[in-house]
């Protein structure tokens, strides 16, 4: 199950970083995206992963629960995140307007 | 409790959403609201760093929440001096801006009081995660703030800030995630008790999440190899808010100052000074790279920004001694650079207003309307920002380059920092006579065969307008006056930061026992 899920994150990265080094916006954005995700899945993991188990516990049952702080930090960092991608697509799209293209430059490359 | 530590982050924020809801309203009530706040800002500031200097470090616990368990806020004597400087400097940028700059979109001031609200709690908080939301909330606004009037230049490098900044952040939080993951606890001053305690498996975690957080907070700090965003978003932007960005490098700095002090400082055990083989030499070399950089720009505004880079490298070379004596004097340098490169961002803007051609362009032009007025300051400003004699710079610097001398790097740091502030003073002094004295029509028929006239259309200022300037620039012998009183701040501030079990105690208390005997909890 490690295995996996740190695949999975792995391959997030992987995807954001490659995207984020393109030439576009718009890749640069959902690479952003991608890397935004990746580092919430693995905010969600630094409390160990667990099935089943509460994060409250109940009186009298202590016994076996997951850490309930990550969780409250991956809704805080998913809120941000998600306030900073959407200001993101806007900047975009007033650099596009503003530029004439969508390269991350602002200039077509003359090569 | 003392309510006071809170309202730094309180009134900004209770502003900044007035501002946001009330944006029908005319630009002048915006603006008497602005500058009221802001001047109430620097008059709470300066209460809370009288008490900061005259009594123990102080720990606002928010919502009762009791340490390690809630967010704190900690004044210290350092988080003082850092909120007191961006009040002042935020008080002079938004008059500055008053006098226009403030026109060319909307929400400026509304945004200008979130950027302080982020900025404010960055150098307040005692709670790591709670420093990555104040940051998000201040780059947020700075984000704005820098597009602020928008443009083709600004848009662009505007988009580079931004998603190098966004990066950031998700480095910043794996880095927390980490470091959550190995020690249970995001309170800085518990994490400093428990790092100290790590067991050797977990050095390389803890290690990679050290080197993370720094990766970010370099970034924040215009750092190599992470300063590129800094002279083409510094140099593009309106003028109040590149004076307001002076202080923004700054939190980039403090935090490395607090985090490699306090959670990663000597006495963390397994991975104790984890970030000395790497500040001293990447300062030094972002060090040479702004001077170069400073050398080779073609514009003014963006010589001041190399400036900024070679004062970041500058001081993070000497913090990076981990010194007390040297910190100590990094600290009286750090309001000098703060204030001097504002002033010289306003001044640089007040010269560009009157060259209609090259604007801030280091090539000739017709001569700008009020010599006097702006050749002086602009000679008073680069004065300063060179730290030659008479002015704040040369005392700061002296005292830093005595300071480190029984470091082992101090050839190093000795040479660099004094051949970069050569190329520093070659580079503004060659700026300054481009713009004052090679001035157009050339000369064609001998010494008289002309007249040099200014455009006629070219805006000129009063004194009113150049206050800001003035105010920010005449800080700097200021600070040479009260030269003793700031170095004997300086020495105890520093005395109190590389003692973290100060720090650790005011914030845990009597539950500093309690969080050991808890370390069970996350393992």
């Amino acid at each position: 199950m490690e295995l996996l899920v740190s695949l999975c994150i792995g391959l997030l990265v992987a995807c954001g970083v490659y995207l984020m080094l393109r030439a576009r916006t718009y890749p640069v954005i959902v690479g952003l995206s991608l890397l935004g995700y990746a580092v919430n899945l693995f905010l969600f993991l630094t409390g160990r992963l667990a099935t089943n188990l509460p994060a409250v516990i109940q009186k009298g049952q202590v016994a076996e629960y997951t850490d309930p702080l990550p969780q409250a930090l991956v809704l805080t960092a998913i809120v941000i995140g998600f306030g900073m991608v959407a200001y993101v697509v806007t900047l975009a799209i007033k650099a596009q307007a503003e530029t004439g293209n969508d390269h991350v430059d602002g200039k077509e490359n003359t090569l | 409790m003392n309510h006071l530590i809170i309202l730094p982050l309180v009134l900004p924020l209770l502003l900044g959403a007035v501002m946001t809801i009330c944006a029908k309203q005319s630009i002048q009530w915006h603006r008497s609201l602005g500058l009221l706040g802001t001047a109430a800002l620097v008059v709470i500031t300066l209460a809370l760093f009288v008490q900061a200097i005259s009594g123990p470090i102080q720990v606002y616990v928010l919502g009762n929440w009791l340490p390690p368990f809630g967010i704190v806020l900690v004044l210290d004597r350092l988080s003082a001096l850092m909120i007191l400087m961006t009040s002042i400097l935020a008080f002079v940028a938004l008059l500055y801006a008053t006098r226009g700059g403030d026109t060319l979109g909307v929400n400026f001031h509304a945004l200008f009081q979130f950027q302080l609200l982020g900025i404010g709690g960055a150098f307040l908080t005692g709670d790591i995660f709670n420093l990555f939301v104040f940051f998000e909330i201040m780059l947020l606004a700075s984000y704005a703030l820098l597009l602020h009037g928008g443009g083709k230049k600004r848009t662009s490098a505007g988009l580079h800030y931004v998603v190098l900044n966004l990066l950031g952040s998700s480095l910043f939080l794996i880095g927390v995630g980490v470091l959550y993951s190995v020690l249970g606890s995001l309170n800085m001053a518990d994490l400093a008790l428990r790092i100290g305690m790590a067991s050797e498996e977990n050095r390389a975690l803890l290690m990679a999440s050290a080197l993370i957080l720094f990766t970010v907070f370099a970034l924040k700090a215009a750092l190599l190899p992470l300063y590129f965003w800094l002279p083409s978003a510094y140099g593009t932007t309106s003028a109040p808010v590149a004076a307001l960005f002076a202080i923004m490098t700054k939190v980039g700095i403090y935090v490395i100052l607090r985090v490699y002090t306090l959670i990663f400082g000597e006495h963390a055990g397994v991975v104790a000074g984890v970030i000395d083989p790497w500040l001293i030499p990447v300062a030094l070399i972002t060090l040479i790279l702004g001077a170069i950089g400073a050398l080779a720009s073609r514009d003014l505004r963006t010589t001041i920004a190399y400036l900024v880079v070679v004062s970041v490298g500058t001081l993070l070379a000497v913090i990076g001694t981990f010194d007390q004596a040297a910190i100590a004097a990094a600290i009286v340098y750090l309001p000098h650079t703060t204030f001097v490169t504002a002033g010289m961002f306003l001044i640089a803007d007040m010269i560009q207003q009157q060259r209609l051609t090259e604007r801030s362009g280091l090539r000739p032009d017709l001569p700008v309307a009020q010599p006097r007025l702006l050749g002086l300051l602009f000679f008073a400003g680069a004065v300063a920002i060179a730290g030659l004699p008479p002015l704040s710079g040369f005392v700061a610097k002296a005292m830093m380059l005595i300071a480190v001398q029984s470091h082992l790097a101090a050839p190093w740091i000795w040479a660099i920092i004094l051949v970069a502030g050569l190329f520093g003073l070659i580079a503004i002094g060659r700026a300054g006579s481009v713009i004052f004295w090679k001035i157009l029509p050339f000369d064609e028929g001998g010494k008289d065969g002309y007249t040099k006239v200014p455009y006629a259309d070219a805006p000129r200022f009063s004194a009113g307008y150049a206050a800001p300037a003035l105010v920010l620039i005449i800080i700097s012998p200021l600070l040479v006056i009260f030269a003793g009183a700031l170095s004997e701040f300086a020495t105890v501030t520093a005395a109190q930061i590389m003692n973290p079990l100060e720090y650790i105690r005011a914030v845990l208390g009597n539950d500093a026992n309690f969080a050991v005997a808890t370390l069970g909890g996350a393992s």
